[in-house]
């Protein structure tokens, strides 16, 4: 019976991953090497493969940072009530539960040019929406949870007693937080920096409808594959998406390792 | 340092957890908080140490306020019941961090640390992490750690709980004996009973929130001021109507006085072992359990049944024997107060060993 079982999982996962991974390799040089390179050095697939860079790198930064704090704050704080932790605690598990599509429609109707803040930020030179702040926003709402959910437990497992005694041998906050604290969430933030990367680096529908996909100013890689598909242009989507994928497994190989190490510490 | 304590209270949400806490303690002493899980002894260690805020009283360090100030200011070791070590820092890592913080001259750190490896028998483990390490050495590290600042203060929540009854005896001793020879003023937590009597210049009995007595293990043992007290310390056996014994006749039974009497209040023998004679009454045999160093004596006097213990030095009894039976005194209460009533017809006061 189990032997089927593992048969039937290898099924599943040649059909769904391995075999569209080597159509998208062989649609890619369906032209050659040559074809691949002369998709990706368009002027708009090279804008568009840095815009979902930077993009990348500033979400990492600020999800990083403000995961850890939150879940820090979920955690530890004495001074939220349980309440407030509860009602903060079920907030960021949102992205998971709304279509990032709706999540993308919600920045548009709050931040957008027709709203009040939209226009407030408008009128002093600052575009959010159909622009690379409201993308940056779009795409934190969605992988919000990934670096809170990761650090959490684990703030959780190791409890506050260490922290405390910390503070009663004299060491304040910042002190206690890279002595103490940080060794041991380590291996949970860099595992949460990996889903955030992968999950930035892939995120569509949310940034689709926040960037308004305007080619060579807010396109991304994966919104350029997309308008590639559209156009018939199937060697070019196939390029782009062929470098997404070899980055996916990078990021994969990568999480494997964090996993091992996050079990050891 | 010298220690104050005023109507300190302590709220979890509704629950009122520690109540009106009031209590000094000398300079150098040790004392220890004894009681049932849930009294509120973690709590009220865990205020003076800073880590959790009060809700109203006062807490007073060499006369001084230091209820504003945090835990790192306040001079204090504190030795977790877990014992809370870094787990990715060596033992030597974990003893020099308090000095480490203090930016004190690296050359001084290693001196004190090996001073502390020394002290606590630590020697050759510095370099260890603490999964490496036994419960009792984990708590050497605990302990070193607390002590390497030189704190003014040293509080221990039930050190000795995870550790093997083995060992234990041997840790109390050890820790007993250091402390003595560091002379710091040190609290200890615990809910044993032989530990705490043991170890504690002075013990504080807390239950439900309140300190019910506090003072030398013999004065709590010898004159319980509550009812809990004479029931948490010590064995005893409860008598309702203690009229019905010979000697107690005068109490009144409609007051809702009970008693409570210890075994070794209680004399159990044959006539002729007796110089009171006319003080004893009958009671027969119902159980004996051998206790290793004595017998632990079952008997039945008008109805109650008594709890005593017998020397193996005398002449061995057997069940169902009728014996006579002699009870010194017994600890009685009733709503308003307790006191200790001594057996009327026993003039002649007679020594007993306890
Ligand atoms: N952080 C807390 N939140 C809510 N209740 C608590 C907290 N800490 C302790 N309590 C409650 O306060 C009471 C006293 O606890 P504690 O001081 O740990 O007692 P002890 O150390 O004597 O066993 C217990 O009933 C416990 O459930
Ligand atoms: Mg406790």
């Amino acid at each position: 019976m189990k032997k089927y079982w593992i048969t039937l999982t290898y099924i599943v996962f040649i059909v769904l991953i391995i075999i569209p991974l080597l159509k998208i390799g062989s649609g890619a040089f369906s032209e050659g090497f040559s074809g691949w390179k002369d998709a990706l050095i368009r002027p708009e697939a090279i804008h568009a493969l840095m815009v979902t860079g930077l993009v990348v790198v500033v979400v990492t930064c600020i999800n990083t940072l403000f995961g850890v704090m939150m879940a820090i704050y979920l955690v530890r704080s004495h001074w939220l009530s349980n309440k407030i932790k509860g009602f903060l605690n079920s907030i960021v598990d949102l992205p998971y539960a709304v279509s990032p599509v709706i999540g993308g429609l919600m920045i548009v109707l709050l931040l957008g040019p027709e709203s009040i803040m939209g226009g407030f930020f408008e009128n002093i030179g600052f575009r959010v929406v159909y622009a690379f702040p409201g993308m940056v926003i779009a795409t934190l709402f969605v992988t919000f949870p990934l670096m809170v959910r990761e650090v959490m437990p684990v703030l959780q497992e190791i409890g506050a007693q260490q922290e405390e005694a910390a503070s009663t041998l004299g060491a304040y906050g910042w002190t206690t937080f890279w002595k103490v604290t940080w060794p041991s969430i380590q291996w949970a933030v860099l595992y949460g920096v990996v889903l955030t990367v992968a999950r930035s680096l892939g995120e569509f529908g949310a940034v689709l409808v926040v960037s308004g996909n305007i080619m060579n100013k807010t396109q991304t890689a994966t919104t350029l594959v997309y308008q590639d598909v559209e156009n018939f242009n199937v060697i070019a989507a196939n390029s782009v998406a062929l470098v997404l994928a070899a980055i996916s497994i990078g990021l994969l190989l990568m999480m494997e390792w964090t996993k091992r190490r996050k079990g050891v510490s | 340092m010298h220690i104050e304590v005023r109507n300190l209270n302590k709220h979890f949400g509704d629950f009122h957890a520690v109540k009106d806490v009031s209590f000094e303690i000398e300079k150098g002493h040790l004392i220890g908080l004894l009681g049932p899980s849930g009294g509120g002894k973690t709590s009220i260690l865990r205020m003076l140490a800073g880590l959790e805020g009060l809700d109203s009283g006062e807490i007073r360090f060499h006369g001084k306020l230091v209820n504003a100030l945090p835990p790192q200011e306040r001079g204090i070791g504190f030795v977790f019941q877990n014992y809370a070590l870094f787990k990715h820092m060596t033992v030597f890592d974990n003893i020099a961090f308090g000095l480490k913080v203090k930016k004190i001259p690296h050359a001084k750190v290693k001196s004190r640390v090996m001073e502390l490896v020394e002290l606590t028998g630590l020697k050759g483990f510095e370099k260890r992490y603490p999964h490496q390490l036994s419960g009792g050495q984990r708590q050497r590290v605990a302990f070193a750690r607390a002590l390497a600042p030189e704190p003014q203060l040293l509080l221990l929540d039930e050190p000795f709980a995870a550790i093997d009854a083995k060992i234990r005896q041997e840790l109390r001793t050890w820790l007993r004996d250091l402390i003595e020879r560091v002379g710091i003023t040190s609290i200890f937590v615990t809910h044993d009973q032989d530990e705490a009597i043991e170890v504690a210049d002075e013990i504080m009995i807390i239950n439900q929130g309140r300190v019910e007595q506090k003072g030398t293990p013999w004065d709590i043992y010898k004159e319980p001021k509550t009812p809990f007290v004479a029931t948490f310390i010590g064995e005893s056996t409860l008598i309702d109507h203690i009229s019905e014994l010979k000697g107690f006749e005068e109490v009144k039974n409609d007051s809702g006085t009970r008693a409570l009497i210890r075994p070794e209040y209680i004399e159990v023998g044959h006539e002729h072992e007796f110089i009171l004679a006319s003080a004893t009454e009958a009671g027969i045999i119902r159980h004996l359990h051998f206790r290793g160093s004595e017998w632990l004596v079952e008997v039945e006097v008008a109805g109650h049944k008594l709890i005593t213990y017998r020397s193996l030095e005398k002449e061995t009894l057997s069940i169902g024997q009728e014996v006579r039976v002699l009870v010194h005194r017994a600890y009685l209460f009733n709503e308003e107060r307790s006191w200790i009533m001594e057996n009327r017809l026993k003039d002649v006061p007679i020594p007993i060993m306890i």
